[in-house]
């Protein structure tokens, strides 16, 4: 049975169960005197639930462990020789047996390999078989008993909206079982990391090359991991990002808020906007191919010599970016400032700009330096503009024309291509991955708390 | 006069004047922010534009019988296993007959691009009465001659810094004084996936990934961001857990991207043992991501339903619930369909999360489903653009493009309902 045929047989039950609870309530309503608490199609929605609900969990079931199940069944099936003669251990060899295409395999494929690959099929039409009966059966089953309780006593709307506020409390969960996903994940992949490297060399090492040896007895077979260079070089690409986001987004914001016509600013804020809807790729697109070879040949003109990827250029451009975040949560929160501190200001003959750096840019400071953080957090956690722009060697230094790295890039080089999930190299990743979520976390929690405390002084 | 009022005229010019430049000061932020845009947008454009065109050459190409169906059995097989490499060759040396060493053989060959050969298979395929007889042709050029000939000026730089050597520049010449090569618009981009060669690879294949991701990420995160809105906006009681939850989905929001891809990697891929490199694996993982942006957006719009409504709802007999979907749902759709487009169109350009659940592989298939291998847009953009050979920049460029475009379109969709819908109560 496939999974199409599967749906369109539930939905049909799902019709004609709807419509037998809608017509036992009817036929029910109009033979007595006595009436049904609730209305009629209340009785078939709940008949429907009873039906559905199964459903969903079981196929979610059924879509979390197959694979498990299928593994694991063929991991038994396989001879053990085939196994020890197979290099890259266990799992490389499922993944290998799951890439044959049975109909036409690839010539000179291992006819062992066929084997296992048809067995696999087989099994997971027997698993799929199983799962999608066993679902049907049991929501049918429940289905039936809902049906069965339809009478004169039953509060089907009360039970229908029980369990629909059920769902909606559910799908609010998501958010929560997410960020204990997030948490949870990498915590136990780094402690797993912190394992094999201690986290003090972690914190403060200062050299940062991932590159284990494959042999044991290898020169140099320690990689060392010590992530300061990394943090070195966000901070430096951070810095020079709001090194250009901070004046222009402020500027922005001030003309926007005080200076422009409504007219103006209903023309030109969207335009801004614009700058935040551009994918990260396309930025960093930019950096790598226009703004970093400027940046060499401007060097070049002075007879310097430098790489055309630079911390100046991804900064730069990751400014550009940040630019939208800087000037609408500042236009907002100059905005708020009420509208009598500036009459008041006027009523003391100040001109409109005294008015605005001496009034109301001071009572709109905490707001904007909520933006500003918010907008930190924005930078550090920025991937594909580094990624594109920035270099992959970690280099302690703090001249902007040098090719630095970061803690996103190097997560990225870590974890992209083919790679065993025990090794330092990749657990590595999941460190920083820590890392980066605690920084944004803080940064973005006092960001909100500021931002909420200045919106109450004036509320 | 007052002794003040002195001090403050003489003072007045140089305010009023402080007062213009700070104005300038405010002028100068905006117009800096449009400008960035607009070198962002010419330098994107002008590199993309060429992607569009590629160079064909005409060439007159006789189908021979003796190639093509030697022992004239007119049997697909025979058509298949035939080397039309040849066919192309005697074309090229019927045209360049002083060319016969067999090292110079090879390197005009390459003039044309490998692709030709299996479009010379297609129509013989469709029509085998072209056995025989002699046909002028514009043949895909290689990426080398696409470039040379988009960039002429290359012709001028010394032998040792130029992407072909003399003899070579020779043919090039004379094909071009011959008026054989032209720019034919290049089709391939949009109906082939990834290749090797640039003027074979396409954006088609990673479209379709896309349309896939995105497609999972609308079916799982619209339904859950809705429900999530409703129950917050509406349903749920002041107290600590909705509290908690509250806080929850703001600090989800700003959650750097890379971060659900890592958790993409450990649970969907490590723990559940999804399909790597697969849209629903990034459909899954995006979903999660722009999760708070809908619920957001979903609790905005209902917000903007005035209270009066489900007064009047409760007041004639109403259920909470029956309130909530009769009537304030329906008023705030057009505001929940404008968040989840704009919800989508972050989806479609995220690229980082994408990286870490394997959807970075060079795949040459254009995807069929939710579960075969495949990239996505921005995900392309990103391998062309690390791919050191020459002629994917453009291509990449004419990505970035396409992708601009698709946005643009959602993005303008999101306003005009917005614009149709909005109601101001």
């Amino acid at each position: 049975m496939g999974f199409w045929s599967f749906s369109v047989f539930i939905l049909i039950i799902a019709i004609s169960a709807y419509w037998y609870g809608n017509t036992k309530a009817l036929r029910l309503n109009s033979n007595s005197i006595e009436k049904l608490p609730s209305l009629p199609k209340y009785y078939g929605n709940y008949a429907l639930i009873w039906l559905i609900f199964p459903c969903l969990l079981g196929v979610f079931l059924w879509i979390t462990l197959n694979t498990y199940i299928l593994d694991t069944i063929l991991i038994n099936h396989l001879p053990k020789e085939l196994e020890n003669s197979f290099a890259g251990g266990i799992n490389m060899l499922v993944d290998r047996v799951k890439t044959i295409n049975i109909d036409n395999p690839f010539p000179g494929t291992n006819p062992e390999l066929i084997d296992a690959a048809i067995f696999l099929e087989n099994k997971s039409n027997e698993v799929r078989a199983y799962f999608l009966w066993g679902i049907i059966s049991i929501s049918v089953l429940l289905c039936f008993v809902s049906l069965k309780k339809i009478s004169f006593k039953f509060k089907a709307r009360q039970a229908v909206e029980k369990s629909n506020v059920t769902l909606l409390i559910l799908c609010s969960i998501v958010a929560i079982i997410t960020t204990v996903g997030i948490v949870f994940s990498l915590i136990f992949e780094a402690m797993r990391f912190f394992d094999q490297v201690s986290i003090f060399d972690f914190l403060f090492g200062l050299s940062w090359s991932p590159q284990m040896a494959i042999r044991e007895d290898q020169v140099a077979s320690q990689g060392s991991f010590g992530a300061i260079p990394l943090f070195t070089g966000t901070l430096l690409i951070t810095l020079i990002a709001m090194l250009v986001a901070i004046p222009v987004g402020l500027a922005s914001a001030i003309y926007l808020a005080e200076y422009s016509s409504s007219t103006t600013r209903s023309i030109i804020k969207p335009l801004l906007e614009i700058l935040a809807g551009v994918p990260t790729v396309v930025y960093g697109f930019f950096a790598a191919i226009t703004v970093g070879p400027f940046f060499r040949e401007f060097a070049d003109f002075f007879g310097f010599n430098i790489a055309s990827e630079s911390a100046i250029a991804a900064g730069g451009v990751m400014g550009i970016m940040i630019i939208p975040f800087i000037s609408s949560l500042s236009d907002d929160v100059i905005s708020a400032v009420p509208q009598s501190l500036r009459d008041g200001s006027y009523a003391m003959g100040a001109t409109h700009s005294e008015t605005i750096k001496r009034v109301v840019l001071p009572a709109a400071l905490p707001g904007i330096v909520g933006a500003i953080l918010l907008a930190v957090s924005r930078a550090i956690g920025e991937t594909m503009i580094v990624v594109m722009a920035a270099g992959i060697a970690a280099n302690l230094t703090s001249n902007p024309f040098e090719a630095v790295t970061t803690v996103t890039v190097q997560i990225v080089t870590l974890l992209v291509g083919d790679q065993e999930f025990d090794s330092a190299k990749t657990l590595a990743a999941f460190a920083l991955g820590i890392t980066l979520f605690c920084m944004t976390l803080f940064l973005n929690l006092y960001a909100l708390k500021i931002v909420q405390r200045y919106r109450e002084r004036y509320e | 006069m007052n002794k003040n009022t002195q001090i403050i005229k003489s003072s007045l010019l140089k305010r009023k004047r402080s007062e213009k430049y700070f104005k300038y000061f405010g002028l100068t932020g905006i117009i800096a922010a449009l400008l960035f845009l607009t070198i962002i947008i010419t330098s994107i454009f002008t590199t993309g534009k060429k992607a569009f065109k590629q160079t064909a050459i005409k060439l007159e190409i006789f189908f021979d019988p003796k190639i093509i169906d030697p022992e004239n059995k007119g049997t697909e097989e025979t058509y298949k296993s035939a080397n039309y490499k040849i066919v192309i060759k005697n074309a090229l040396l019927n045209y360049f007959p002083s060319v016969n060493k067999r090292i110079d053989i090879r390197d005009l060959t390459n003039f044309i691009s490998s692709s030709e050969e299996e479009r010379l298979l297609e129509m013989i395929l469709k029509d085998n009465t072209l056995i025989g007889t002699t046909k002028e042709l514009w043949l895909t050029a290689s990426s080398t001659i696409d470039v040379i000939h988009k960039n002429l000026e290359m012709l001028n730089i010394t032998e040792k810094d130029r992407l072909i050597d003399n003899k070579e520049k020779k043919w090039f010449t004379k094909l071009l004084d011959d008026e054989k090569l032209k720019f034919q618009f290049n089709k391939t981009f949009f109906t082939s996936a990834d290749s090797t060669e640039p003027e074979q690879a396409g954006i088609w294949g990673s479209a379709m990934g896309s349309f896939f991701t995105v497609l999972v990420t609308l079916i799982l995160s619209f339904p859950i961001a809705v429900a999530a809105g409703v129950f917050l906006e509406e349903l749920a009681p002041k107290n600590k857990f909705t509290d908690f939850l509250e806080v929850n989905i703001n600090n989800l929001a700003a959650v750097p991207s890379i971060i659900f891809g890592l958790l993409g990697l450990a649970i969907f891929l490590n723990v559940m043992h999804l399909p790597r490199s697969a849209p629903i694996v990034g459909g899954l993982v995006l979903a999660l991501m722009t999760l708070p942006t809908i619920i957001i957006a979903t609790r905005a719009s209902l917000k903007a339903v005035p209270p009066s409504i489900r007064e009047a709802a409760i007041g004639l007999g109403a259920t909470k619930l029956q309130t909530v979907t009769h009537h304030v749902l329906p008023l705030s759709f057009p505001g929940i369909l404008t968040g989840t487009i704009i919800g989508m169109s972050q989806a479609l350009g995220e690229t980082a999360p994408l990286l870490m659940i394997g959807m970075v592989a060079f795949i040459v298939d254009v995807p069929g489903s939710f579960l075969d291998a495949s990239t996505a847009l921005p995900v392309q953009i990103y391998l062309w653009k690390s791919t050191a050979a020459r002629g994917f920049v453009e291509l990449a460029a004419a990505g970035v493009l396409i992708l601009l475009t698709f946005l643009i379109l959602m993005n303008s969709f999101a306003v005009y309902i917005r614009k149709k819908y909005e109601k101001k109560w």
